[in-house]
């Protein structure tokens, strides 16, 4: 039966490197490189090796979308409703069509169709134009007529949930299912404006609060966040005789690829989606969306290019945003801090859409034996949401995180021992472990204790999210026979720098240096990547790069090994040579052995396997590992007791994400995550007019970020946790990064106040008004 | 955006001549009237380009004063006052060595303003008049009172950065914090028209509320060009100080800033007080009762406290703003004792 067998038995270090390395036995496929040993022992993955394309986006030589120009080009453009919920009587195009600069005008509401013919939020598209120039563009959204009749409207949550609210959908344009869940329950039901709930529960939670010593519970609020991607949604649609090529910044060409061809009724093999430089998505530019669909819909009237750019305002309006949240928390618990039960109820917002759920932290960050959870979806007339950088687990986060500590309080314990008591992650005790020491937790001292208005506290929190893989990923690695590399694969550079990182896995095992390899990625031409979103990219495409790396590599080796009469098996690859490995004399360079390759190129196309020890679990696609992703941020804040002002002076960051791969960019990666966490917390909400339903902060200005003066010291630490489940143990940061900024904030602020702020964002009114200070209106 | 001609005048009166009608007048006026010939002037264009790329301006014709000759730069004038071209960008003085030796008061409020990108385009004339930001001002949705409209929409809306004091009619704070500085040191406008005739006035008395006139926040007329700031000689020993707090410290809009300048006599009581609040009300925002609660006392803890609570005598927050009364409480506080602290 051996000659049967596919695989294996590899050992692989596994355990956390700063606590002590063991090792893990593994079934690998018989074609899978040797395991991969801890980076300390590796010469370039784990390094921190400067991303390949950071000159060009310095000196503004990376194209991103807005730069694509194709000869004829025409400009799109996209007329919106100026209501909030109405019935599109008449559309009259008749003016637009004659206008001498227009070439393609499109419909998209439809006064015939008594679904199509509705518009739900201020921004929603009517219609769209393709015209010569963009100044003829917006001239033509003068001429286009809408008859509406307007419809009763709601735009507030609480409202919303009113049985005599006004209805967003009726129950056949209701959007199906929930996002509260992964993958999203369907058949949920439908009661007026809410979809829910999507339930879930263990164990007795009745029994278990009748068993706790202690019960707290609060009541939670998140705002919504608006995505604010630096690079608008863009995209140039070429439509030919013989298909459709898309330029598109996208999060995953591969997919949106698919979305073509359905939606066009094409096949793949006519539709090409191609990205270069990226300004971050955060899971809004995910799919091909109604702007993209408007655009490729353009360019085939037309016969000519399309290019679309969202402005600032339809971003805020119409590309997606981190969903509102109100949940209500129970959690009971014993003397010495054991949870007994957790209850969790909650309602968010979307507007018009799905996935206002609040993730799974209460579910599963703490071990406790009984739950019950009921989730819903509200309905209100506004922009649609979408997934944003850990969507659920971070309003989640704002509430459980905030509860544990309000427990740790009532209970008397320090919040890191009772979090050490309760939660069975090894991984997050070490990062509490390290984050403490680097925060300097031992000086943490009761609320309220500086003297003077200025009071400052230490806060910390913790996240939750599952390391996702994508099964659906694939990577080539071609050797010249002038002894240059290339790796080839659609996945795309979001901003965070994964070509850097599939070149440090190619040189790592072809003994070559990061920029010896050359990068052709974002495009659909060269095998389907992973997208990237749910922090997916890393442990989607290095494995499969590795092994496509490793294979050719083995081609080469037979052409080598003729050359140094040795056998192939003896060889290996370092330093740009190929030498035998126990007689490092006997050596040729990695050119001289491409030199003897009997074809220009060689060439091996691997996809992403298995994870080794099995996954969790598996949805088409995609797959979730056996390990969830941990992460434990220490927040330092002053608050201005008299102004309510908060500044966050420090934060610590101790993440894990298996191996880091190139430690310089997760980093990058983690102070990002921390600077929207903070932003979050402290200075963002979409403002929406109640009386007209319309977004009064559509921009950068009155929607606020957090800027340079806002960003404080962070230190990012990054375990290695290695766990032998693939051909680079490697997983994603992207998301962990920002689950935990919020509530480390807001127990800093309590910690420094001694009062608890419940709802976001915590700008100066709200600290005023929770510290009494706002007097009542007379 | 609109295409719109170009034009550079070379001169004051030439500039004037074209100036068919203010910023103000063209956005009151009902839509479509007059815009054929509707000529605007343009000086760093900061807030002109954001009204233009809203549509809430839709001018025939730009008249840029950048080619006029004698327009920037600070003069120490005869009678000790400094005479500021009105088209010094805010850069310029916030490192110029006459105005930070002489008042690094505005100095220093002008180097905490917008972005350096904005300071080194944005005119200090230009920062003056610029339009409120109100949100709903700036919506080109909502036609508002102050756009010739019928209606607030602050008063029962989104109201969490607008006026405490003077808004029942129209709830915009005016948008300088140069502003709320000039008015504390007694600073005057120079103003131009065509035929050469020049007046000066009061920044104070320039400034128009609400109940005079609800679509304007300042005096100036068609066909007339603010030409320069005039501060006055400071009295010897004046104490100054301006504390702005926004919710951000990068690139934000103060959600109050206040500014004082007192002086003393030999005993240590105060003679006199300007006392200014910026962000609170449709001007810049004199806060009598305060300086009444300074003079013929002497500054200290107790009495700045006293006077910030004095500072809120006539306020009358909005549903959402109302954090704004102890903030400005404290700021004027705050801002007396830096003065005091001051030599």
């Amino acid at each position: 039966m051996a000659a049967d067998k596919t695989t294996r038995s590899e050992t692989f270090p596994s355990g956390i490197a700063s606590v002590g390395l063991g090792e893990v036995e593994r079934e690998v496929p018989l074609d899978d490189p040797p395991p991969l040993p801890p980076n300390a022992g590796l010469a370039v993955i784990g390094k921190s090796v400067p991303r390949q394309n950071g000159r060009a986006k310095v000196t503004g030589a990376t194209r991103f979308t807005v730069d694509v120009t194709l000869p004829g080009m025409l400009h799109g453009r996209i007329l919106r409703s100026s209501l909030p919920h109405a019935r599109v009587r008449a559309l009259d195009l008749s003016a637009v069509a004659r206008h001498p600069g227009i070439r393609a005008v499109l419909p998209v509401a439809r006064p015939e169709d008594p679904v199509a013919a509705l518009v739900r939020y201020i921004g929603a598209p009517v219609a769209a134009v393709a015209a010569v120039s963009q100044s003829a563009a917006e001239e033509a959204m003068r001429l286009i007529h809408v008859d509406y009749e307007r419809l009763p409207f709601v735009a507030d949550m609480d409202k919303a949930r009113e049985p005599a609210a006004p209805l967003v959908h009726d129950a056949a344009s209701a959007p199906q299912g929930s996002a509260s869940g992964f993958p999203a329950p369907r058949g949920l039901p439908l009661n007026g404006n809410v979809r829910g709930p999507a339930s879930d529960s263990r164990g007795d939670a009745a029994k278990g609060f009748a068993e706790a010593d202690i019960v707290v519970e609060g009541e939670y609020r998140t705002q919504v966040q608006m995505h604010c991607c630096s690079e608008p949604h863009a995209i140039v649609a070429d439509w030919r005789a013989d298909g459709v090529t898309v330029y598109m910044s996208t999060q995953f060409t591969a997919g949106v690829r698919h979305e073509l061809a359905e939606t066009f009724g094409l096949k793949l093999s006519r539709v090409r989606v191609i990205v270069d430089g990226m300004g971050g998505g955060f899971g809004s530019k995910s799919t091909l969306g109604a702007y993209g669909r408007i655009a490729v819909a353009l360019s085939r009237q037309a016969q000519a290019p399309v290019r679309l750019v969202l402005d600032r305002e339809e971003e805020q309006m119409d590309s997606g945003n981190r969903p509102g949240t109100w949940q209500r928390l129970r959690i009971g618990a014993r003397r010495d801090g054991s949870l007994t039960a957790i209850s969790l109820l909650s309602y968010g917002t979307a507007g018009v859409a799905l996935g206002a759920g609040v993730g799974n932290m209460a579910q599963a960050l703490y071990a406790c034996p009984n739950f019950t959870g009921a989730q819903h979806d509200v309905f209100i007339n506004a922009g649609p949401g979408c997934a944003m950088r850990a969507p659920g687990n971070v309003p989640g986060a704002w509430g459980l995180e905030q509860a544990i500590d309000e427990l740790a309080e009532r209970l008397a314990i320090d919040p890191l021992v009772l979090r050490d008591r309760i939660d069975p992650s090894a991984v997050r005790r070490e990062e509490r472990r390290i984050g403490a020491e680097r925060i300097g937790w031992q000086k943490r001292h009761a609320p309220g204790a500086d003297p003077g208005p200025v009071k400052r506290g230490l806060g910390v929190a913790q996240s939750l999210w599952a390391a996702n893989v994508q099964t659906n990923s694939a990577c080539e690695v071609r050797v010249m026979r002038d002894g240059s590399v290339e790796v080839l694969s659609s996945v795309q550079d979001i901003g965070t720098g994964i070509g850097t990182v599939m070149a440090q896995t190619v040189a790592e095992v072809l003994g070559l240096r990061p920029e010896d390899i050359a990068l052709r990625i974002g495009d659909t031409e060269y095998p389907a990547g992973s997208p990237s979103y749910g922090s997916r990219t890393t442990a989607s495409i290095t494995p499969a790069a590795r092994v496509a790396a490793w294979r050719v590599l083995q081609s080469l080796l037979r052409e080598a090994a003729l050359a140094l009469n040795a056998a192939p098996g003896d060889l290996i690859a370092r330093d740009g040579r190929i030498l035998v490995r126990d007689e490092p004399g006997r050596s040729m360079g990695f050119g001289e052995a491409a030199a003897r390759l009997r074809t220009d190129r060689i060439s091996a196309v691997a996809a992403r396997g298995d994870d080794y020890g099995g996954f969790r679990r598996r949805m088409e696609d995609a797959a979730l590992a056996q390990q969830d992703l941990g992460g434990v941020q220490f927040a330092e804040a002053a608050v201005d007791t008299e102004t309510g002002i908060v500044r966050v002076e420090r934060v610590v960051a101790v993440q894990d994400c298996g191996r880091p791969m190139n430690p310089l960019q997760i980093e990058s990666q983690v102070h990002g995550g921390v600077v929207m966490g903070l932003s979050y917390a402290l200075f963002e909400e979409r403002i929406l007019d109640q009386h007209t339903g319309r977004m009064v902060n559509p921009n950068l200005e009155q929607y606020k970020l957090a800027g340079a003066g806002e960003t404080p010291a962070i230190e990012v630490v990054l375990l290695e946790n290695y766990q032998g489940q693939s051909a680079t143990d490697a997983y994603g940061m992207a998301e962990p990064a920002t689950i935990s900024t919020a509530p480390a904030i807001a127990n800093a602020v309590y910690n420094a106040i001694g009062v608890r702020l419940r709802s976001l964002p915590m700008t100066p009114a709200a600290i005023l008004a929770a510290l009494g200070k706002i007097p009542a209106r007379s | 955006m609109n295409r719109f001609a170009w034009a550079h005048a070379r001169g004051i009166a030439e500039a004037a001549a074209a100036a068919s009608t203010t910023v103000a007048d063209a956005m009151a006026a009902p839509p479509g009237a007059g815009g054929d010939e509707m000529s605007i002037v343009k000086a760093g264009g900061i807030d002109l380009i954001d009204l233009l790329k809203e549509n809430l301006l839709v001018p025939a014709k730009l008249v840029s004063l950048k080619d006029i000759p004698g327009l920037d730069g600070v003069v120490e004038e005869q009678g000790g006052g400094l005479r500021i071209g009105a088209m010094t960008t805010l850069a310029t003085l916030a490192d110029h060595s006459v105005l930070r030796r002489r008042c690094p008061v505005l100095a220093d409020a002008l180097r905490g303003s917008a972005s350096a990108q904005i300071r080194n385009v944005a005119t200090l004339g230009g920062n003056l008049l610029q339009r409120p930001r109100c949100w709903y001002f700036r919506a080109a949705d909502y036609r508002c009172l102050r756009k010739g409209g019928g209606h607030c929409f602050a008063l029962s809306g989104e109201n969490q950065y607008h006026a405490i004091f003077d808004n029942g009619q129209c709830a915009i704070v005016h948008p300088s914090t140069a502003a709320t500085v000039l008015v504390a040191l007694g600073a005057a406008v120079e103003l131009a028209n065509a035929e050469g005739a020049q007046r000066q006035v009061l920044l104070e008395d320039f400034f128009v509320p609400p109940h005079r006139d609800v679509q304007r926040e300042n005096d100036l007329k068609p066909h007339e060009i603010l030409t320069a700031i005039l501060l006055p000689q400071l009295p010897e020993g004046l104490r100054m100080a301006h504390v702005k707090q926004g919710e951000r410290d990068s690139f934000d809009w103060p959600l109050a800033d206040v500014a004082v300048a007192f002086d003393l006599d030999p005993e240590g009581s105060c003679k006199r007080a300007a006392i200014i609040l910026g962000a609170a009300a449709p001007v810049p925002h004199r806060a009598r009762t305060a300086e009444a609660a300074l003079r013929g006392r002497r500054i200290d803890e107790d009495t700045a406290r006293q006077a910030g609570r004095a500072a809120l005598d006539g306020a009358m927050p909005l549903a959402k703003n109302a954090y704004k009364l102890p903030l400005f409480e404290v700021l004027v506080r705050r801002a007396i004792l830096a003065a005091a602290a001051r030599q």
